[in-house]
């Protein structure tokens, strides 16, 4: 131990805090530490960063500037710690520790000052506990928040995070809440979305058809009171929740649940439902411990359960499949409409189709005039557009499907810093963006399909909004290489000194790879729906030997035609005489009887349809081909007779996936590998030839699709151990569309640590397209740091 | 090369190589261009014709090449004055097929009021062309009124097409392919300067623009318009007249309709208070009887088209990047 002087020495620090560390309750700990420790100085927001000056003891000094880092709030992401001397005059003696105004960022340019938005955060225990109790002054107002929890990203204009800057601008405090947010052991201390119903927003009712009706502008509880009974009713209310309007009905009414599916133009996709707590998730569907702690945690992700198959639910919510997508209430306003009405809820996007989520008071109302017959709503206004969240347990593991309210934008790291800032613009259907400087990664939120106008417009606000808070001034821009893509054709408008184009299933497998900091070599297993190849063909099944840099190109499925391109993929059976007629043939015994065994699906579909599509693999009209496995999934539920037609993405191969549940331990249908130019090709003739012949002779389609999961399975894993010991790696990162469905990756990943493989899957970015900027992010900035 | 479909790809070509080695970079593309030759002032307009097969039901590459011309002088409010025609022929061509391009050709020409006034014809070795390739040049004389351009289209005004989309692009890969459906479908294909010349002599000052979408299709033609004259255009989906058959014929292939080329229809961009009257003036000739108003032109977005869905959705129409590359994954 260390001589200790008589008289300690006063040391005098400027130390700068970057990360996320506005929003989520760092300066009070700041403040509460220098006390503790017997500071004297102040901590602040600046710009982005949070800023403390303080002299002290050289012992205290070193104590916060290590407690900084390891005592950090939970919301708190802490990237660094820069520890200087300050330039003006350092604290006086015993003059104590205080929260000094924020400063604000430098003009124009937040680049010296960069900082990062919370995501927003799920009602804490505190306030729930203040929100039902009838003696609390905040009891049911549907606003309550303090430093852990409430919205951020939704509410904020810019940094530094005060009141001033967000939505809650507009909202004086009240004398009671002014005494809570300055005192220091206040659990509201600088909480800036403080409220209360003295002071903060308030909520009004409007039923559809304009003024006229005598419930027409209610507010606070009267207005809750009308929503609840028109819900009890079998009505549809329109709620402003906290990224944008969603429509809610009673979910265990079947007319209510028929009557939104129609109104939102929304056949079949499922509904998200909404329940009050995991004791009522579990009435619905088994919950595994790994499942309810997703379930509850701060971004509240809906969360996909294999239902019971007796749940009381209106069969609309989710037909033709025993998932479920439950969440719990992430909002006071959410915990009181189920409180009231005391069942599950369908809490769905307020939107029309495809459209992104409404945000807008005046848009909402305009545009689901139609669908809503009343609308509950509020006076914060909603500054930016988040969706919510899905994601599903795998193989034991939280794995998010669409990472947006809650998630986003909450940094992820990236295993190769960027040597320049740059930014990713992804793919085209559930789009995200990129955002990264150094090792910092911002993705952006879930958007949806660029090719709406105002998914489009969504893209491009975000990405302002992002860049201006985070001070990210791209000097790369990062692309797909399929030039159709409206993300890759922004990508050509906006000035930047260099382009990169990552190949789609690249950025796919990079996208898990960087998640779990994989630097070297690894195998890449890319099933997915289509992307572009190098080569100018579509890919989709594909095995690359990679790192984060490059790729070749080691095995890929067999290719088929998609008889008319995108409308095979949106008909499963048009996809399946795709293999019929044109399947890439290996040798003589290809699908020539394959036809006589599929009569039941020629005989199902129009005569017409099926000559010309005939005649168009034979001409080659508008015929791609791919080597897609999300493809041949779709085929094979198409000859199963589970699905001839998607209305949704993926709706067949979800289907199928539910239609092998409970046959698991089904065995795998012959397989054969090929080779043709140097890759290793899997045949997928000899499957299909044997599950039609089963069929035929009267096998259950059920057993056939669990057989033909295991089938799939059992030859990647092949492929992959003669791969992993040819070149000396024994990591397999699996990702792309197909890898969301979960029998298939459990199946792969129990096959491959069995043969001594580490199989890696995406659980921060999801598997499907959404993951893509993420993946071309971190391909570019190994590529930059390479030269 | 794989510039072939009218989309994305050759709009490229043009703009990349073929437009900077000729024009003034900042040149309007248009169909036609304007000459005025000691006070004359005319309109001259080339095209190659290069179609498969020759013949289809409505027509024959001889037509179709005299119509093209012809309508692309139309576009930039001309008539037709007098037509050069050149053959490129792959040797062993059979001669009774040449006649009856010619025939048609001529047929053609008499019925728009025009004649074929020179030509050339070359034949080349076997494999050099593909049966018989058509490059027709027309000269046309500027009609009373007409002011129209791709860049004139403004905010406010109404886009009417003249008939029906589709047809001759499904009708030419149908009888090409012998899908099935090819009995059902004719080729549009039609000179259109007499429609043009009504509605000029309606319209006026006040009808801004003309396009007629062939390759590439009714896509193509409001996307160039909505770049050359930055402005948005926005599409009504439920007014777009696809005949049942075509629309038929197209979700089998998996086509847009809005990206398969028409050859007898046109589309206009005018001024909103003559909308309505020149639509009656063109459904009262016989080349426009089924025209209709499909959508406006919209200052916000510039240089984009939408599609208004049935549904309520926006969504973006762009150029083909060929017909190979489905978006979906
Ligand atoms: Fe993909
Ligand atoms: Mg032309
Ligand atoms: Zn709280
Ligand atoms: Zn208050």
């Amino acid at each position: 131990m260390r001589a200790t002087a008589a008289t300690p020495r006063r040391v005098v620090r400027r130390i700068e805090v970057c990360g996320t560390v506005q929003g989520v309750g760092y300066r009070p700990f700041v403040y509460r530490l220098g006390r503790e420790l017997g500071l004297d100085g102040w901590v602040r927001n600046d710009g982005g960063l949070v800023v403390v000056e303080a002299a002290g003891p050289a012992d205290a000094m070193r104590r916060l500037s290590a407690r900084l880092h390891t005592d950090a709030p939970p919301q708190a992401r802490v990237d660094q710690v820069r520890i200087g001397v300050p330039a003006g005059d350092s604290p006086a003696p015993g003059s104590g520790f205080h929260v000094a105004r924020s400063a604000e960022p430098p003009r124009r340019s937040a680049r010296d000052r960069p900082g990062l938005v919370p995501p927003d955060l799920a009602t804490c225990d505190a306030c729930l506990a203040e929100l039902f109790d009838p003696h609390d002054r905040r009891h049911r107002y549907p606003f309550v928040n303090c430093t852990d929890c409430g919205p951020r990203a939704t509410i904020v204009d810019g940094l530094p995070y005060d009141r001033a800057r967000t939505t809650m601008r507009r909202f004086a405090m009240c004398r009671a809440c002014a005494a809570e947010y300055g005192t220091p052991t206040d659990r509201r201390f600088h909480a800036e979305p403080i409220a209360c119903p003295a002071c903060g927003p308030t909520l009004t009712w409007q039923p559809s058809g304009g003024q006229d009706g005598h419930d027409a502008g209610k507010h606070r509880e009267e207005a809750l009171r009308a929503a609840v009974a028109l819900v009890r009713d079998g009505g549809i209310v329109a709620v402003k929740g906290i990224g944008g309007y969603q429509l809610v009905c009673d979910a265990t009414d079947e007319a209510a649940v028929a009557r939104l599916r129609a109104r939102k133009h929304r056949p079949a996709k499922p509904f998200a439902v909404m329940v009050a707590d995991l004791a009522a998730a579990a009435r619905l569907a088994p919950v595994a411990p790994a499942e309810a702690a997703l379930l509850a945690s701060v971004p509240r992700p809906v969360v996909l359960l294999t239902a019971h198959p007796d749940h009381p639910l209106a069969a609309a919510v989710a037909p033709g499949t025993d998932l479920l997508g439950l969440f719990l209430p992430a909002a006071p306003l959410h915990h009181l409409l189920l409180h009231d009405l005391a069942r599950p809820l369908v809490v769905t996007s307020g939107n029309i189709a495809d459209e992104p989520i409404a945000i807008d008071d005046a848009d909402a109302a305009d545009r689901l005039a139609g669908v809503a017959d009343g609308f509950l709503s509020h006076d914060r206004e909603i500054r930016v557009r988040y969706d919510d969240s899905v994601a599903r347990v795998v193989a034991g593991r939280p794995s998010v499907l669409r990472r947006a309210r809650g998630y986003a934008p909450d940094p992820l790291d990236l295993p190769v810093a960027a040597t320049e800032p740059l930014l990713a613009v992804g793919a085209q259907l559930k789009h995200t963006f990129t955002l990264a400087r150094g090792a910092v990664a911002i993705v952006g939120p879930h958007t949806g399909d660029l090719q709406q106008q105002d998914t489009m417009t969504s893209f491009t606000e975000h990405l302002a909004h992002l860049s201006r808070i985070t001070g990210i001034e791209p000097a790369v821009v990062v692309h797909d290489l399929h030039p159709g893509y409206l993300s890759t054709q922004y990508a050509t408008t906006i000035p930047a000194p260099r382009r990169i184009g990552v190949q789609h299933h690249h950025a796919h497998v990079a996208s898990c790879a960087a998640e779990h900091g994989i630097t070297g070599r690894y195998l890449g297993v890319a099933y997915d729906g289509l992307g572009l190849g190098d080569d100018g063909t579509l890919w989709g099944g594909e095995v690359l030997l990679a790192d984060l840099r490059s790729y070749r190109r080691l095995a890929r499925f067999g290719r088929a035609p998609l008889p008319g391109g995108a409308a095979a993929v949106r008909r499963p059976a048009r996809m399946a005489l795709g293999y019929l007629f044109g399947g890439e043939p290996f040798d003589e015994t290809s699908l020539a009887r394959a036809e006589l065994l599929a009569a039941p699906l020629l005989r199902r579909l129009p005569p017409s349809e099926v000559a010309t599509v005939r005649r168009m693999v034979a001409a080659g009209v508008n015929c791609p081909t791919a080597s897609s496995a999300g493809r041949l999934f779709d085929a094979v539920a198409a000859l199963l007779g589970v699905r001839d037609d998607a209305g949704y993405e993926g709706e067949a191969a979800v289907a199928l996936e539910a239609c092998a549940a409970g046959h698991a331990g089904a065995a795998p249908l012959p397989w054969r590998l090929a080779t043709r130019d140097d890759l290793v090709v899997y045949d997928p003739a000899p499957t299909l030839l044997t599950l039609l012949e089963a069929l035929h002779d009267g096998t259950g389609a059920g057993l056939l699709a669990a057989a033909f999961h295991a089938t799939i399975a059992a030859m990647t894993v092949a492929v992959c151990s003669d791969a992993a010991a040819e070149h000396g790696t024994s990591t397999v990162c699996l990702s792309g569309g197909v890898m969301q469905n979960r029998l298939l990756v459990e199946a792969l990943v129990a096959g491959l640590s069995a043969a001594g493989l580490t199989a890696l899957v995406n659980e921060r970015v999801p598997a499907n397209d959404g993951g893509i900027s993420y993946g071309q992010a971190a391909v570019a900035a190994a590529q930059l740091r390479g030269g | 090369l794989g510039h072939g479909s009218g989309g994305q790809l050759s709009a490229e070509l043009l703009r990349e190589v073929i437009l900077p080695a000729f024009g003034p970079a900042d040149a309007v593309p248009e169909d036609a261009a304007l000459l005025a030759v000691d006070g004359a002032h005319l309109a001259v307009s080339t095209d190659a014709f290069v179609v498969n097969p020759l013949f289809f039901p409505g027509g024959d590459i001889g037509a179709l090449a005299v119509h093209g011309t012809a309508n692309d002088l139309a576009m930039m409010g001309a008539a037709p004055v007098a037509l050069a025609l050149a053959f490129v022929i792959e040797e062993g061509f059979p001669v009774a097929d040449l006649q009856r391009i010619c025939t048609s050709a001529a047929a053609a020409a008499a019925a728009a009021g025009t004649r074929i006034v020179t030509g050339d014809t070359k034949v080349v070795g076997r494999g050099a062309a593909d049966g018989l390739f058509v490059t027709t040049t027309g000269v046309g004389r500027m009609l009373p009124g007409a002011a129209v351009s791709a860049a004139a289209a403004r905010p406010g005004d109404v886009v009417l097409l003249s008939g029906p989309i589709a047809a001759h692009g499904t009708a030419i890969i149908g009888a090409r392919e012998a899908l099935g459906f090819e009995s059902a479908i004719v080729s549009d294909t039609r000179a259109l300067h007499r429609l043009v010349a009504a509605m000029l002599a309606a319209a006026g000052p006040a009808l801004h623009t003309m396009r007629d979408p062939t390759r590439g299709g009714v896509a193509s033609a409001l996307n160039e318009i909505a770049v050359a004259a930055r402005v948005g255009i926005e599409v009504d989906e439920a007014t777009l007249p696809v005949p049942a058959a075509v629309a038929a014929a197209c979700d089998l292939l998996g086509l847009d309709p809005l990206h398969v080329a028409s050859e007898g229809c046109l589309a206009a961009i005018v001024a909103a208070d003559q909308a309505d009257e020149l639509l009656a003036t063109m459904r009262s000739t016989a080349e426009g009887q089924d025209a209709v108003a499909v959508g406006r032109v919209v200052a916000e977005h510039p240089g984009r088209v939408l599609l208004r869905t049935v549904v309520g959705g926006r969504r973006i129409v762009d150029l083909l990047v060929g017909e190979q590359l489905p978006r979906i994954c």
